[in-house]
């Protein structure tokens, strides 16, 4: 269960980013979260497993207040929340093997991490997972040595391993081509799936959102705009959702004369 | 002074002449002078006399006749143990210095390290870099005695005030997002730094030690002149005994060793990418 409550960010001394945004989640389902460049939703993300730190409000995950917590325990927050990124941000000079691995080293101690002893669990699980997404013959090859699919394939399982009990990802299918982009949505929705995950992931393409997400979130200047299902998003939402920041703002300005 | 509306002048071309680097004459010129001027006075103070020139001239050519051909015989062992313990200095310091190096580079990156750490790692690399070898073994003979430990001591300060600054650029050049990904697992600092960070600078690790490796050679033999142990002390006393047929065999011998750990060291590191 996740509950994100008046949540508010901003860089630097710049115009806020996140506005107040409220969210929540309890189902085990894949919620996509769509807006233009800039509406906050990768703020949004990596403010959950504190990437990013928040300026004000509350993100709870089972009760527990992630903004609240500080070294070991916000470490073992952050094992609960795996995150699949779009430049799939895998240790390229790294194997395969090692990558997913990494995926447990909040778990292992630092020396188990330096010297590659993990449990004999881990290294099954790991091998097992490699098997899923289709690389367990590239186990000791490394990963910048691998193409764009199956580097995101890697980082799918990386996240994995961390047995989360959510799922976060940040356009995990924009730096792939339309095919691989498919491909990569659909093992990740399977995966989810398998593992009853609840997922929530950041979307440019409108059209994989309608069609793997059973929820769609709308985010625009920072607040949410739109939350409903798939064929709830109609043409005239994501208008509303996509408008350009220009228009938008052409549109404050009238609002404030008016009021004069 | 420019008049924009006769670009072409009485000879009918344009006229274009590269701009000064400084723009006003008064200033242009008169550095000029300046700089004449203190280059007369510092060449009139420092008494270059031609007749000591003259003189020299004949008492050059007769240590050069005598340094050829070089004498390998004579001191034959002296050399081979002088160039022995060069390289043990040499491979010693740098394996010691590079290890000390590592540290003080993550300490001394920005983008990783909390601001009094930086400081600190920073002050360590730039007092160790603003020391010149030379001065660094003068100070160390003076400390722990002539001979190779003096020389290991120097040659690891002379390591780690370069290797530990390239490797904090290094660092502060890598890709911050496999950072973000290994934090993002819930790992801690230091696994953060050997999952994250450490992988992205090894190749330059390598590169670097082995380059290293070239100058601590090459500097072991410097600093054995003033009494830091190694091939440089052989030298040095064979200077003493005006024994130049010695003295050239090793300087040959230096050039060939030099020469081959070069042609090593540039095709192993060509391994490493």
């Amino acid at each position: 269960m996740l509950e994100i409550k008046n949540l508010v960010k901003s860089y630097g001394t710049g115009e806020r980013v996140l506005k107040g945004l409220n969210f929540s989640t309890g189902d085990k389902k894949l919620t996509a979260i769509i807006g233009s460049s800039g509406a906050g939703k990768s703020t949004m993300l990596r403010c959950i497993n504190r990437l990013v730190t928040a300026d004000s409000g509350e993100i709870l995950l089972d009760g527990v207040d992630l903004l609240k917590l500080r070294g070991k325990q916000l470490q073992h927050a952050r094992r609960q929340i795996g995150m699949i990124f779009q430049g799939y941000n895998l240790v390229d000079r790294l194997t395969v093997m090692e990558n997913v691995l990494s995926g447990r080293l909040g778990y292992v101690s630092l020396l188990q991490g330096v010297f590659r002893k993990f449990p004999a669990d881990d290294v099954d699980h790991a091998y097992q997972m490699l098997k899923r997404v289709g690389l367990s013959q590239y186990i000791n090859k490394r990963c910048d040595e691998l193409s764009g699919g199956e580097r995101q394939r890697v980082g799918a399982a990386r996240a994995l391993m961390q047995n989360p009990s959510i799922l976060l990802a940040d356009e995990p299918t924009a730096s792939l081509d339309p095919k691989t982009s498919e491909l990569i949505m659909e093992l990740i929705a399977n995966l989810a799936e398998e593992m009853d995950l609840p997922v929530l992931i950041n979307l440019h393409n409108v059209a994989q959102a309608k069609h793997y997400a059973s929820r769609i979130v709308g985010l625009r200047g920072g607040v949410m705009v739109f939350d409903g299902k798939p064929d709830e998003l109609t043409n005239d939402q994501l208008e509303h959702i996509y408008t350009g920041k220009a228009e938008l703002k052409e549109q404050q300005e009238h609002v404030t004369e008016s009021s004069r | 002074m420019m008049k924009q509306e006769q670009p072409i002048s009485d000879t009918g071309h344009y006229k274009w002449k590269k701009p000064s680097f400084i723009q006003n004459p008064w200033i242009r010129y008169g550095l000029y002078l300046a700089v004449f001027v203190y280059l007369f006075y510092a060449f009139s103070t420092l008494s270059l006399d031609i007749q000591r020139v003259m003189r020299g001239i004949p008492r050059a050519m007769q240590i050069f006749s005598s340094a050829i051909p070089p004498n390998f015989a004579a001191r034959g062992p002296l050399i081979v143990t002088g160039f022995i313990e060069s390289i043990q200095i040499t491979v010693v310091a740098t394996a010691a210095g590079v290890l000390l190096s590592i540290p003080f580079g993550f300490m001394a990156a920005k983008n990783i390290s909390i601001l009094p750490v930086y400081v600190l790692g920073r002050a360590v690399i730039i007092v160790s870099r603003s020391l010149h070898p030379i001065v660094l073994g003068v100070l160390f003979v003076k400390a722990v005695g002539f001979g190779a430990f003096a020389g290991v001591l120097t040659l690891i300060i002379y390591t780690i005030g370069f290797v530990g600054k390239l490797i904090a650029e290094a660092i502060e050049e890598i890709k911050f997002g496999q950072i973000e990904a290994i934090k993002s697992t819930g790992a801690g600092y230091f696994t953060i730094l050997v999952y994250a960070v450490f992988p992205q600078i090894l190749p330059r690790l390598i590169g670097l030690t082995m380059y290293q490796f070239d100058i601590n050679l090459r500097a072991s033999a410097v600093i054995g002149l003033v009494g830091a142990g190694g091939i440089g002390n052989t030298l040095n006393s064979a200077f003493g005994r005006y024994d130049y047929g010695t003295a050239s065999a090793i300087l040959l011998v230096m050039i060939a060793v030099i020469l081959v750990v070069e042609a090593i060291s540039g095709k192993l590191r060509r391994f490493t990418k």
